[in-house]
């Protein structure tokens, strides 16, 4: 039971994280913020997945876990290169 | 001045394996457990598009000898015919089958046509996302 309740605070200080991450998502005055916001919600999203599943006794979101980590490193460094160099994808021309 | 991204290149010739290998398994499980050809060939287009992303448009396609058009087109081509199989049978279209077979090395396994089907869904998927990552990426 006592076990329980440390989950569920758990995920609710996670959605607190979240929230805040979304302010600064909104908020933030340049875009590296607004990146390095975005992969910070990645991870809250990971962790509270994690929690979840422990509180479930289910290991079925584990590949989403997985699925989760990878979308969020390519679209960082989608981001990353498109403040740095201005195009996402490089050609030569 | 040429950029310097050495760690952006070697972390993406580990990770590339990591992720296509992790799309195999979420292909293959797709099955019985969640998974299934739409996300093994999402996460399979993902691969590609970090490699994409870290060595150009240039260098992939010299390696990647893909036409990722046609390989939507096979795809949905290989889904149809799939489908139609059960046509031919007098079931239903896109009816499946299942059975037991005695492989030599696997032993008892169970083999469904339904993968097949998958297979093309997979293809197509990994063609349209690859296709439409491209052409937004054609600013000019």
């Amino acid at each position: 039971m006592i076990f329980e309740t440390v989950l569920i605070t758990a995920l609710c200080i996670l959605l607190l994280a979240i929230l805040a991450n979304l302010y600064r998502v909104v908020k933030g005055p340049s875009s590296a913020d607004r990146v390095i916001a975005l992969d910070s919600v990645g991870i809250n999203l990971i962790a509270s997945i994690a929690v979840f599943s422990v509180l479930l006794h289910t290991h079925a979101f584990f590949d989403l876990i997985l699925l989760i980590g990878i979308l969020s490193f390519i679209g960082t460094i989608a981001f990353a290169r498109f403040i740095e160099r201005g195009v996402v994808i490089e050609r030569k021309r | 001045m040429k950029p310097n991204d050495v760690i952006l290149k070697s972390v993406t010739r580990v990770a590339a394996v990591i992720i296509s290998t992790f799309s195999i398994y979420l292909f293959m499980n797709g099955h019985h457990h969640p998974g299934g050809g739409f996300i093994g060939g999402l996460s399979t287009a993902s691969a590609i598009v970090l490699l994409y992303l870290s060595f150009g448009i240039e260098k992939v396609r010299e390696n990647i000898r893909v036409d990722f058009k046609k390989l939507a087109a096979i795809g949905v081509l290989i889904a149809l015919v799939t489908g139609m199989a059960g046509v031919v049978f007098g079931k239903p279209f896109l009816s499946q089958a299942f059975g037991y077979y005695d492989l030599p090395i696997f032993g008892n396994t169970e083999l469904a046509s339904a993968l097949i089907f998958d297979t093309g869904v997979a293809l197509a998927v990994i063609g349209t996302a690859v296709n439409i990552i491209l052409s937004i990426s054609e600013d000019r």
